[in-house]
């Protein structure tokens, strides 16, 4: 009961700030004037900017932010891991190396699902890297030395791709890589990234049974029917396809896959399960607001997302290191 | 006291002689080793210069993306503008820009070489000015002056007195140019208003596409993407722009005739003056038929 409490309250959380995202930008538009632009298709300017600019972006806001928690709660959850995060570990910068090569050699242009399959193809590596170094057995130190060297490493190809391509603005489309914005997405992108969203997501939702029961330990999963196999390579292919689909339009955005399961764990009785869904629509929320917030904050300049998702994360993440130092001393 | 104010003065002395010394020798005879470190200073400088006389130029002068004159540059020496390279290659005078790295042009002048800088254009009417600076500059007054009488009688020729459309300039990031600005000039000389000016945009400044979508202007003047891709770029193809170019039913593009305030300005008046002429022409005769 109070499980479906909560989905129903972060739900409407989710839906008032997707409306508030669609309602913020640099036009002023009229509430009523933009509500029937974008329904009824009335005022052509004011359909252009609703449509074709606002709505884009909300609908990423809201799909990138959902699978970055998604993935944070399940990664937590198969590395019985409260440090597991696509961005810690790597993995978002291994899905941004991916996209990068495929927009400076030219095969994102040549074929139209280039840049969402090669940075699948980037994050999925990085993924298998992790679970081999930091397997349910790896440990908290393994997890995190693993994820600062895959971090660098990836990074580094970013800064290296970027820095030798002929285009004048690439080399300073480094920060997006790094720290992820929404602004000037369009449908393009959409249509683009959110069909790999969905189908990782759909398969990172089908893990809850298996997380529940690899809670009571690997042999006990097992025992239960639980394919261990199995089950790690659903986490690989869920976490590739969600985040290489969300970093190849939107860079790569931090710590909302570890905050939101972090907050949300406690309140669904610490079961993965049911902590899945639930964190899925508290990132949604978490980037919608932090999408917001950087068009308050700096309306003409492009603020990133990962900045302010960084200033809540960050502090939170040496929360956590502090609060596990205790419980291990 | 007084003997240090004497040593002072006589320094001066020497050094004011000296600096009398040195114009006059430079100043006198046309300089005969001319290097331009700015990528307009050197398209004038092709210009104008006598043959053999200017030595090398900007890097930027060979791209074409970047430079009206880039064929013309491939026979000159390429340099980086930075003080060591241009000073190794003796140089009695060396152009450059306002807006040329300081260091480098405070030390060639440190250096004793001399050094004359030329602002960006701001208008079509410093043009012809900056024709004549650099003219004097290389002892080439009579070219300067038959350039600069040939781009003021072509620069009439195009003006075009109408009731403005509505232009907007579009650029990677959403970045345009406002007034004071030599696009901005271009687009008023030929029947345009520049939507960024007239959202009080001075100078360079960003302008985010939803005020670009909401201002409909008439027609949107975007720039040529470089080869490799950038996120920056990918704002030329959104499909909100696109939507607003094709209910202008004209795409202009900018290219490197636009940059520079130099005589290769009057062809970018001229697709801009053919874009407004096609965009306008129903509106302009019924505005001269009610006259």
């Amino acid at each position: 009961m109070r499980y479906r409490l909560l989905l129903a309250g972060l739900s409407a959380l989710v839906a008032l700030l997707f409306a508030v995202s669609l309602l913020v930008g640099p036009a002023a538009l009229g509430l009523t004037e933009s509500l029937s632009a974008l329904f009824r298709g009335q005022g052509e300017a004011v359909v252009l900017v609703m449509r074709e600019i606002r709505l884009p972006r909300a609908i990423l806001a809201l799909m990138v932010g959902g699978v970055l928690g998604l993935s944070g709660a399940a990664m937590q959850g198969f590395l019985r891991n409260p440090l597991a995060e696509p961005g810690l570990v790597g993995v978002s910068s291994s899905a941004a190396l991916g996209a990068v090569i495929a927009l400076q050699t030219g095969i994102a242009a040549s074929f139209t699902l280039a840049l969402p399959l090669s940075a699948l193809a980037g994050a999925a590596l990085s993924v298998v890297l992790i679970v081999a170094l930091a397997g349910p057995r790896g440990g908290a130190l393994a997890l995190i030395l693993a994820g600062i060297a895959i971090s660098a490493l990836a990074g580094a190809g970013v800064a290296l791709v970027l820095n030798l391509s002929p285009n004048p603005f690439a080399a300073a489309e480094i920060v997006f890589w790094m720290m992820g914005s929404l602004a000037d997405r369009s449908m393009t992108h959409v249509a683009l990234a959110v069909p790999f969203m969905l189908a990782g997501a759909a398969l990172l939702l089908m893990l809850g049974r298996g997380l529940d029961a690899l809670t009571l330990g690997e042999d006990a999963a097992e025992s239960l029917g639980v394919r261990l196999g199995r089950l790690r390579m659903v986490v690989i292919l869920g976490t590739a396809l969600s985040v290489g689909a969300a970093v190849a339009v939107a860079g790569t955005v931090g710590f909302v896959g570890l905050v939101v399961p972090h907050i949300l764990r406690p309140l669904v009785g610490a079961r993965p399960s049911r902590l899945l869904p639930a964190a899925a629509l508290g990132g949604a929320a978490m980037l919608l607001a932090a999408d917001i917030a950087v068009r308050v904050i700096a309306p003409d300049r492009d603020l990133k997302l990962g900045v302010l998702t960084a200033l809540v994360g960050a502090p939170f993440f040496l929360h956590l290191i502090w609060r596990m130092r205790r419980l291990e001393a | 006291m007084s003997v240090c104010a004497k040593v002072s003065k006589a320094v001066l002395v020497a050094a004011a002689g000296l600096w009398l010394a040195a114009s006059a020798g430079l100043t006198d005879p046309a300089p005969r080793r001319v290097v331009s470190v700015n990528l307009c200073t050197d398209q004038l400088a092709m210009m104008l210069a006598a043959p053999g006389q200017l030595v090398s130029v900007s890097h930027l002068a060979a791209d074409p993306q970047s430079s009206a004159m880039a064929t013309e540059a491939r026979a000159y020496a390429p340099n980086m503008g930075q003080a060591e390279q241009v000073f190794l290659m003796r140089p009695d005078l060396v152009l450059a820009g306002t807006f040329s790295a300081r260091a480098g042009i405070d030390l060639l002048r440190r250096l004793g070489v001399r050094v004359i800088e030329i602002p960006p254009a701001a208008t079509l009417d410093d043009i012809p000015g900056h024709l004549r600076i650099i003219g004097q500059a290389l002892g080439r007054e009579t070219q300067a002056e038959s350039l600069a009488a040939e781009f003021e009688a072509s620069l009439d020729q195009l003006k075009i007195n109408a009731p403005p459309a509505r232009a907007a300039l579009y650029y990677p990031s959403g970045y345009t140019t406002g007034a004071g600005t030599l696009a901005d000039a271009i687009l008023r000389h030929t029947g345009f208003s520049n939507v960024a000016a007239d959202l009080g945009l001075a100078g360079g400044g960003n302008l985010p596409l939803e005020r670009l979508v909401m201002a409909g202007p008439d027609v949107v003047v975007t720039a040529t993407p470089y080869p490799g891709a950038s996120r920056a770029e990918e704002i030329l193809v959104h499909p909100a722009l696109k939507a607003v170019q094709s209910r202008a039913g004209s795409a202009e593009v900018t290219d490197a005739d636009w940059i520079c305030g130099t005589p290769h300005v009057l062809r970018a008046v001229r697709a801009m003056a053919e874009a407004r002429e096609a965009l306008g022409g129903p509106r302009l005769t019924q505005r001269q038929e009610i006259r």
